[in-house]
C-alpha cells in the first residue's frame, strides 16, 4: 500500500461497489504472519535471555557457598570481589562529578552552537569500544614503566562511565519543570545557586539512577582490567589501588580459557555473583528512576 | 500612605545595599565557576578523545612505518618471525560483524516494532527492561556461555546441517571439534547489537506521529500496511542509524569474540573455522605480546578499529541529525 501513489490501471470508478477487493484475506493474512514473525522475535530475544541466565543460575549455584564469598583463592574468591568493589567505587568517583558536570554544561549553560559538539564528543566515547579505552590507558600509563594498578584501570572504566552518567543526567534536568527554574529566576536567584540549590537536588535521583547503571556497566567490563589489572593472583585480600587489585571479570575470563572442570564451576559461580549484583542495580535504578519521574511530571 | 524615612531606617538600607553588593559579587563568581567547571568538564571528554587518538596513532607509527597501508592486505600474522599483516583478522571482523548485522538488525528492528506498534502497554513494559536486560549481561559471561553451552550445540547440530547441505558456499567449510568458531564469535555478536538496536528502534517507531498511522488505518490499511508504508519510509534512517550503533557495538565487542573464536589469524572465510576479529586479537595478544613490532602492530589494528568505529558513531549521529525526523530517539 503506497500513498499518494498514482495507477492508472487501476482508475477510480465511483460506480463500483464499496466491496473489499479480492486480496483482502490474503493482505490479512500477510499481516497475520508479520506480526507473528515480530512476536516471535521478541519472544526469542527474551528466551535468550532466560537461557543465558537460568544456565549462569543453574551451574553457578553448586559453586555458591560461604567460604567461596569471602574466603581467597583456593576455596573462594572474596579477594576478587573485593578487588572489583574497589575498582568500581574508585572509578565512579572519578567519573561522576564530570559526567554531572558535562550534563550541566549541556542543560543550563551550552548555547546552540557549543551544544551540538559536546554531544557529538560524548556519542563517540559511547560508541568508543572499551578495548580501545583499554589499550590507551595502558599505553599512557602502563606500557612506560608505571606497570599495572587497580587506579589505572578505576581510570579506563571512569572513561567508560563519563557518557553514560552524562546522558542519564542530561534525560532527567530536561525533567526539571521550567517553571521552578523561571521562579528563581524571577526571585532573582543567581544562577548557580539555583543550580546547586534547586535544579540538581530535583534531579538527583535520576544522577543517582544514571550513576548505578553505569556501575553496573563498569562492573563486567573485562577489556579494561584484563589489560590493567590482570597479574594479581587472588590468594589475599588487597584494596590498595596503587597495586594491581584481583577482580571478577579477568577471573572468569581466564578461568574460561583454562580447559579445567573445576575452573569452570568456579567461573560460572562468579558470573552468577556479577549477574545478581548486575541485575539488582539494573532492576533498583529502574524502579528509582520510575518513582522519581512520577514524582517530577506529576 | 508612605511613611516618611526616618534616619535608622535609611542607614539599614545603605547596610543592605552594602551587603546585596557584596552578595552580587559573590554570585557573579559562583556563576563564572560553576560554568568554568562546566565548561572544563566538557572540555576535558574532548581532550580525552584527542588523546585516545594521539597515543594509539603513536604506538601504531613503527607498524606503519614498516607494512604501510598494505599491512591490510597482507595476510602473514606470525608473531615469532616477526611478520604481521592484518588480512586475516580483517576479514574476521567484517564476516563476524556481518553477520550479527544481518541476523541481528531485522530481529531487532521486529522487537522494536513489537514493542512500539503491536504490544498492549502492560506487556511492552514487562518485555522491555528483558531487552534491555539482554544489553546489561557482562560480555565476559556471553562469551563463557558461548563457549561452553553454544559451543558444543553448534558443532553437533547447526553446523554439520549447514555444511551438508550448502556446503558449496564457502562460508560453510568443514565444522572443527571444537565449538570456537566465527559462527559462534557472530551468533554471540548478534546477541549483543540486538538489544542496542531494539531498544533505538522502539523509541524511534514510538515517536512516529499517532495521526499518521491512524490515516492509514482509515483508508483501509491493515496492521501491516501501516506499519510497511506509514511507519518504516518515515524511520528508514534512523534505522540505519541503529543499524550503525550496533555495527559499533559488534566491531568493538572484544572479550566475548576472543573467548569464542579461538583466536587464529589465519586468512580465511569459513565460518566454523577458528578465526579472529581485531578487537578480540588486541585483547589476547597485547598482554603478551613478543616484540616492539608486535605491540605496534596491535595499535594499529587498535587505529584501524578507533577510526572504523567512530566513524560508524558519527555517522549514526550525522543521520539522525540530518535526516531523523525522529531523530530525538537516538538520544
Amino acid at each position: 500500500m503506497r500513498f499518494g501513489h498514482h495507477d492508472p490501471e487501476h482508475e477510480f470508478d465511483p460506480t463500483a461497489p464499496l466491496l473489499a477487493t479480492g486480496n483482502l484475506r490474503r493482505r490479512h493474512l500477510t499481516s497475520r504472519v508479520i506480526q507473528g514473525l515480530a512476536v516471535a522475535a521478541a519472544v526469542a530475544a527474551v528466551a535468550v535471555l532466560v537461557i543465558v541466565v537460568w544456565a549462569v543460575v543453574s551451574h553457578g549455584a553448586k559453586a555458591i557457598s560461604w567460604d567461596f564469598i569471602t574466603k581467597p583463592a583456593p576455596e573462594g574468591v572474596g579477594p576478587n570481589l573485593v578487588g572489583t568493589a574497589v575498582i568500581v567505587a574508585l572509578a565512579t568517583l572519578m567519573a561522576m562529578p564530570f559526567g554531572v558536570l558535562i550534563a550541566l554544561f549541556l542543560s543550563e549553560y551550552a548555547g546552540p552552537r557549543s551544544t551540538r559538539p559536546v554531544q557529538l564528543i560524548l556519542d563517540v566515547m559511547n560508541g568508543l569500544p572499551s578495548i580501545i579505552v583499554a589499550v590507551f590507558v595502558f599505553a599512557l600509563l602502563v606500557a612506560n614503566g608505571g606497570g599495572q594498578a587497580g587506579w589505572k584501570a578505576a581510570l579506563a572504566l571512569a572513561i567508560i562511565m563519563v557518557p553514560l552518567i552524562a546522558r542519564g543526567t542530561q534525560e532527567v534536568l530536561r525533567l526539571v519543570p521550567g517553571h521552578q527554574r523561571e521562579a528563581a529566576d524571577a526571585l532573582g536567584v543567581a544562577r548557580w545557586r539555583s543550580v546547586l540549590s534547586i535544579i540538581l537536588p530535583a534531579a538527583l535521583p535520576g544522577i543517582i539512577t544514571a550513576t548505578l547503571l553505569s556501575v553496573a556497566r563498569a562492573a563486567g567490563e573485562t577489556a579494561p582490567v584484563l589489560l590493567i589489572s590482570s597479574l594479581a593472583p587472588g590468594d589475599a585480600f588487597s584494596v590498595n589501588p596503587l597495586h594491581e587489585l584481583p577482580n571478577v571479570p579477568v577471573r572468569i575470563f581466564q578461568l574460561s580459557e583454562e580447559a579445567n572442570p573445576e575452573g569452570f564451576t568456579e567461573a560460572w559461580g562468579l558470573s552468577l555473583i556479577l549477574i545478581a549484583i548486575i541485575l539488582a542495580l539494573g532492576l533498583g535504578s529502574r524502579a528509582l528512576l520510575n518513582r522519581s519521574k512520577r514524582k517530577m511530571t506529576r | 500612605m508612605r511613611s516618611p524615612v526616618t534616619v535608622d531606617q535609611a542607614r539599614n538600607n545603605t547596610v543592605n545595599r552594602r551587603t546585596s553588593t557584596r552578595l552580587k559579587y559573590v554570585d557573579q563568581v559562583g556563576d563564572r565557576l560553576l560554568l568554568c567547571c562546566c565548561a572544563l568538564g566538557a572540555l576535558l571528554a574532548g581532550v580525552v578523545l584527542v588523546l585516545i587518538a594521539k597515543e594509539i596513532f603513536e604506538g601504531a607509527q613503527p607498524a606503519f612505518a614498516k607494512y604501510g597501508l598494505s599491512f591490510i592486505t597482507s595476510h602473514e600474522w606470525a608473531p615469532p618471525l616477526e611478520k604481521f599483516g592484518g588480512e586475516g583478522v580483517i576479514i574476521g571482523t567484517l564476516i563476524a560483524s556481518a553477520m550479527a548485522l544481518l541476523i541481528g538488525g531485522p530481529v531487532a528492528i521486529a522487537i522494536g516494532i513489537f514493542l512500539a506498534l503491536l504490544a498492549p502497554t502492560g506487556v511492552r513494559n514487562v518485555i522491555s527492561p528483558l531487552v534491555e536486560m539482554l544489553a546489561a549481561i557482562p560480555s565476559v559471561i556471553l562469551g563463557f556461555w558461548g563457549l561452553l553451552i553454544l559451543g558444543p550445540v553448534l558443532v553437533s547440530t547447526i553446523e554439520p546441517f549447514l555444511h551438508d547441505n550448502f556446503g558449496f558456499i564457502p562460508l560453510f567449510g568443514e565444522p572443527q571439534t571444537t565449538g570456537a568458531s566465527v559462527f559462534n564469535a557472530g551468533l554471540i555478536l548478534t546477541i549483543m547489537v540486538i538489544p542496542i538496536i531494539a531498544s533505538v528502534s522502539r523509541d524511534l517507531f514510538m515517536a512516529v506521529p499517532r495521526e499518521l498511522q491512524d490515516g492509514a488505518s482509515a483508508l483501509g490499511s491493515t496492521r501491516w500496511e501501516v506499519i510497511r508504508g506509514g511507519v518504516l519510509p518515515t524511520t528508514a534512517s534512523g534505522m540505519i542509524a541503529a543499524c550503525l550503533l550496533g555495527l559499533g557495538r559488534a566491531l568493538g565487542g572484544a572479550i566475548a569474540v576472543s573467548q569464542v573464536i579461538g583466536g587464529g589469524t589465519e586468512s580465511h572465510i569459513s565460518l566454523f573455522r577458528n578465526g579472529g576479529t581485531m578487537a578480540s586479537i588486541i585483547a589476547l595478544q597485547f598482554p603478551s605480546a613478543v616484540s616492539a613490532l608486535h605491540t605496534s602492530s596491535l595499535y594499529y589494528l587498535a587505529g584501524l578499529l578507533l577510526v572504523i568505529g567512530v566513524t560508524a558513531n558519527l555517522l549514526a549521529s550525522w543521520v539522525g541529525y540530518r535526516f531523523g525526523s525522529a531523530g530525538g530517539a537516538m538520544r
